[in-house]
């Protein structure tokens, strides 16, 4: 079947070939689009993720004085 | 780090890009049989190539995982598989619009080697789905590894029983490159080598967002207090070492 199929296709003309090559070719390029997409995406998350993981330590210096304040508060006698 | 020369990488993979598209369309003649669809073997043959290739190196990478037990090299080797897979949707699509511009049907079942390239993707498909269902991170590495090389092996063997077979009707760029023009020829390995240094630019980016959520993790985890090796959820990709440097010479193994 393959054979006489193959035997009886003529080489297309440009205009109809032309889609088909051009077909082909987008197909490439979305799909590295999409790759990309998704790439920006995960870069997107971990950015978010190290702004959280940067303001950590902020949190924590903050907090410290202040439970510091109150455990020096508590165990001052009145 | 696995970062390390992704720019150059990047850079070389653009320009390839650009003189293979450049060879393709300005300089290839038209092919004296399929005219101007011939155009599309020049994007569809390096994808099949480059992913096939793709398929074994995942293999070879996870023999090294098996006798290092080194939870980088399955890393490398999921990345390999997982990038492979993505080729091969895309030789796939290309391949269908190609036997729909030639033959006037998508899809063809009495081609060998259409069927069997579509055998060795659903094979490759059945990859992430395996790797999911195993929760402890160290046997999924080990089973994904025994499955990367055993499926590895099958893809040469498929390929040779395929050749070897009576019917030819699969047209052959590869095989027959000694008898295409010197310009059809150079546009052939430009397009080749544009495609392979794609697929080694898209592994390395892969690779080195995958170490770097690792290492965002980590530091989570010892800026927060939790322990090192806290149980992460299910997922297919590997477990990388916490905190450990990609290119570090003691071998992270991982945390189960």
């Amino acid at each position: 079947m393959g054979i006489s199929i193959l035997a009886d296709t003529p080489a297309l003309p440009l205009h109809e070939a032309g889609k088909y090559v051009a077909g082909a070719y987008v197909v490439l390029f979305v799909i590295l689009l999409i790759y990309v997409a998704i790439m920006a995406l995960r870069l997107s998350r971990i950015e978010r993720e190290l702004g959280e993981l940067l303001e950590l330590p902020e949190q924590n210096t903050q907090e410290e004085p202040a439970a510091l304040g109150r455990s020096e508060r508590e165990s001052t006698p009145a | 780090m696995y970062g390390k020369g992704l720019r150059t990488l990047s850079i070389a993979t653009v320009i390839a890009m650009a003189l293979a598209l450049g060879l393709v369309f300005f300089y290839a003649p038209l092919e004296a049989e399929q005219g101007f669809l011939q155009k599309i073997f020049y994007v569809h043959v390096p994808l099949a190539i480059v992913a096939l290739c793709g398929f074994v190196i995942g293999g070879l990478l996870a023999i090294q995982h098996l006798r290092t037990r080194d939870s980088r090299w399955d890393m490398r080797s999921y990345v390999a598989i997982h990038m492979s897979l993505i080729f091969a949707v895309a030789t796939l699509i290309t391949g269908s619009i190609w036997a729909r511009a030639s033959w006037g049907h998508w899809w063809v079942w009495n081609e060998p080697t259409l069927v069997s390239f579509l055998i060795v993707f659903l094979l490759y498909a059945t990859y992430q789905p395996l790797r999911f269902a195993i929760e402890d991170p160290e046997r999924q590495a080990r089973y994904a590894s025994v499955f990367a090389v055993t499926a590895g092996a099958f893809v040469p063997l498929n390929f040779i029983a395929v050749r070897l077979s009576t019917a030819y009707l699969h047209p052959r760029v590869l095989g027959s490159t000694s008898n295409l023009p010197g310009s059809m020829a150079l546009t052939f390995l430009v397009s080749l080598i544009a495609m392979a240094l794609l697929y080694a630019t898209l592994c390395k980016y892969e690779l080195t967002a995958k170490h770097t959520r690792a290492q965002v993790r980590a530091l989570r985890r010892r800026l927060s207090g939790g322990e090192p090796g806290a149980r992460r959820s299910r997922s297919a990709a590997p477990t990388l070492p916490a905190g450990a440097p990609a290119g570090a010479a003691s071998a992270g193994r991982t945390a189960a």
